[in-house]
């Protein structure tokens, strides 16, 4: 009976101690991952963006995160982080979109960020990375690179910002080598190893030296560095994958967004944005250039100082559709945000189709 | 040493109903192991997993709504399965369930409305997993093909249809490209039925979907047949069974009910058709039909188990900071811990020391 009354009191204990976390004061921050923080490649960068801001802001703020949500059924765990007192919630992939904002007219003291969508609320902002100023920069060192002048593409999904990724890619290699053609596989998924390593795998047998990913596993840059060929590390720097094979990564650096936006909670003057940075504001990072000659590091670093200093820009018009009509609004220097943003057509130069 | 298993001879009721308890809390005890090895509390652990939930009607609606797609597509299963009969395609039939109701949502989109999209929409998506389930039976009817394998082959070809369709002709036009449908419009959604949470009315239709089935196997003759055809082929065939009939009957029940429980899903929980309309539950519903022991009503407390562990996973996602792979690791221990009960209530353990004679 004694050890039975033992027992209660510790649950008791256990229980009085859960509920009494729940208070501190901290301004509790809550992110919704895609897939696993170890995919080390999108999901770990942000992953990496929430440990850099639990370390800038210490003891003000506790940060949780829950991984491998899965997009259609992903409402319930945003709202679980609503209900268990998060007042700021990054859900970090397109298809949260929806249930972001469902979920947000329920709670309208929290703030939510949602990443890569359009749908915004006065307590939903959105943001998101000019990932394809990067894209431009790997195009035209593949440009450089290439032996058999035929560049592999792992693709994820149809959606614009890989489509305007690919179509940058091919304007940077255009600028430098103007019989580059770009072979694309759908690999139909962010994260899975398996399926990226064979489109690959199969990127290579058809005749490509270097390989190009838009999938968040390091598993296609692992084949081409098994193959003697060349790659571009995804959303993280995955040197370690591929030492050899690695000309550089388009890093995702979202710690100075997440550290603006948990600053700006404390200090009571959150508002909804939509924020596009790009590598001008630190956003996307280029990892350092290896594997390849100096004259092509070079170029490589004074096309990456151009776009930071707004000199030069991936989609400078004219620029040229498949049929060779020029996209640009009369009179203008670049194609329009919004016009990148909603991309779905390819530009001049890709021998292929996008998938509709 | 030897080690054998032993017939039972009989088994008792208690001892049936015992056993997935007793796999309960063995499969708890290896879980708290595993949390205690992560050096957290296993007492805490305990709470979040599978108390906490319980406590609020927030979560026992969420609860529900978790085990609504399961509870349907297990119902089903277990009239192929208790008839030897292995449809292992119930996740395409769920998603083109789902895609063809949610056309008729689409189709109706902007209009005027009415009363009759939402039965519309259930009777499509449950007529559309019909005619797929009976390409796998009318195979196996006509050409003997094994339906293990077309059933399966044809779940890609429907995640592809719907993918296709997604980012092509039901794309929303005002959406950038992005692949996603409109947002269903009221007349198209199952309502909610209260506020504070999201139970909506497909849990009702779950309730009733087990309820029938389990009058069905008690008491009906087609109930029977199903039975007698899976325990006793050769005789169900002399007292003039005709099996290719049934065949065709359980696969079309099954595929019915996965593409009834895709269409629920999409109008009751998602609201709109997405390149992908299903975390699996196709085939976790497999994993529940089982557990539940391939009666009907063994399914709706195996689905809410299993939604449970979903639920208190993400709960000690956030409250203990635990992985979210011991969720899936559980899982896994609990069907462990009960197909090895279920084992121990047919056999028992027979050891003899020394040589074998």
């Amino acid at each position: 009976m004694k050890r039975l009354l033992t027992i209660a009191t510790a649950l008791t204990l256990s229980l009085a101690g859960s509920a009494f976390a729940q208070n501190t004061g901290k301004l509790k921050i809550g992110f919704v991952y895609v897939g696993p923080v170890g995919d080390f490649g999108y999901s770990y960068q942000h992953d990496q963006g929430r440990q850099a801001l639990q370390k800038a802001l210490g003891d003000k703020v506790e940060t949780t995160f829950l991984e491998n949500v899965p997009e259609n059924d992903s409402e319930r765990s945003i709202e679980q982080l609503a209900r268990t007192g998060h007042k700021l919630i990054f859900t970090t992939s397109f298809g949260f979109m929806d249930p972001t904002l469902k979920v947000a007219k329920r709670y309208p003291n929290v703030f939510f960020e949602h990443a890569t969508g359009f749908k915004r609320d006065k307590n939903v902002a959105t943001y998101s990375a000019k990932f394809h100023e990067g894209r431009y920069i790997i195009g035209q060192i593949a440009g450089k690179m290439t032996k058999t002048n035929t560049i592999g593409y792992v693709a994820s999904f149809p959606i614009p910002e890989v489509v305007s990724g690919i179509n940058a890619f091919i304007r940077g290699a255009q600028t430098v080598n103007p019989n580059i053609k770009v072979k694309i596989v759908w690999a139909n998924t962010w994260f899975d190893p398996g399926k990226e390593a064979d489109a690959a795998k199969a990127l290579l047998a058809q005749g490509a030296d270097i390989i190009s990913q838009h999938t968040d596993s390091a598993a296609p840059l692992q084949e081409a560095e098994k193959a003697g060929k060349l790659g571009f590390g995804q959303a993280s720097d995955m040197e370690r994958f591929a030492p050899k094979a690695q000309l550089t990564s388009i890093v995702d650096d979202w710690s100075t967004y997440y550290i603006s936006r948990a600053k700006l909670v404390l200090e009571n003057k959150w508002t909804s944005t939509d924020t596009w940075d790009g590598i001008g504001d630190k956003a996307v990072v280029m990892a350092p250039f290896k594997n390849m000659p100096d004259d092509v590091k070079k170029m490589a670093e004074e096309t990456t100082a151009a776009i930071a200093g707004g000199k030069l820009h991936p989609f400078k018009c004219p620029v040229l559709d498949q049929a060779g009509k020029d996209q640009c609004k009369p009179g203008a220097a670049a194609l329009e945000d919004g016009q990148i943003l909603g991309m779905n057509w390819y530009v001049k130069g890709i021998d292929d189709k996008v998938p509709q | 040493m030897r080690i054998d298993l032993v017939a039972r001879n009989g088994r008792s009721r208690l001892v049936e109903i015992a056993a997935p308890l007793v796999a309960l809390i063995a499969a708890m005890a290896i879980g708290g192991l595993l949390v205690a090895l992560l050096g957290k509390s296993p007492v805490q652990a305990f709470f979040v997993y599978f108390v906490d939930p319980l406590m609020e009607s927030w979560s026992l609606q969420e609860l529900a709504v978790k085990a609504t797609p399961l509870v349907i597509i297990a119902v089903g299963l277990c009239f192929c399965f208790r008839a030897n009969l292995w449809n292992i395609g119930a996740e395409g039939q769920f998603i083109l369930g789902g895609a063809m109701g949610g056309w008729i949502a689409l189709l109706t989109h902007g209009g005027a409305g009415g009363w009759w999209i939402l039965p519309a929409m259930l009777l499509t998506g449950a007529l559309a997993g019909l005619a797929y389930a009976l390409i796998p039976a009318l195979l196996r009817v006509w050409l003997g093909v094994s339906e293990i394998l077309t059933s399966l082959m044809l779940v890609y070809i429907a995640q592809f249809f719907l993918d296709y369709m997604v980012r092509g002709p039901w794309r929303d036009p005002k959406g950038f490209n992005f692949p996603v449908t409109v947002n269903f419009a009221d007349a198209a959604t199952l309502p909610q039925l209260f506020d504070g949470g999201r139970m909506h009315a497909g849990v009702l239709i779950a309730i009733v979907v087990a309820l029938v089935a389990a009058l069905v196997f008690s008491r009906s003759l087609f109930g029977y047949e199903v039975r007698l055809v899976g325990a006793a082929p050769r005789a169900a065939r002399f007292a003039g069974f005709d099996d290719r009939r049934l065949t065709l009957s359980v696969f079309a029940i099954s595929g019915a009910l996965a593409g009834l429980a895709g269409i629920v899903e999409v109008s009751g929980q998602i609201g709109q058709l997405q390149p992908s309309i299903s975390p699996g539950y196709g085939f976790t519903a497999i994993i529940v039909a089982f557990l539940g022991r391939l009666s009907p009503i063994g399914i709706v407390v195996a689905g809410l188990v299993l939604a449970l562990t979903y639920i208190g996973g993400e709960s000690a996602q956030v409250a203990m900071k635990l992985p979210f792979y011991l969720t899936g690791a559980f899982q896994g221990i609990l069907l462990m811990c009960v197909l090895a009960a279920d084992v121990f209530t047919r056999y028992r353990l027979s050891v003899q020391f020394g040589r074998a004679a």
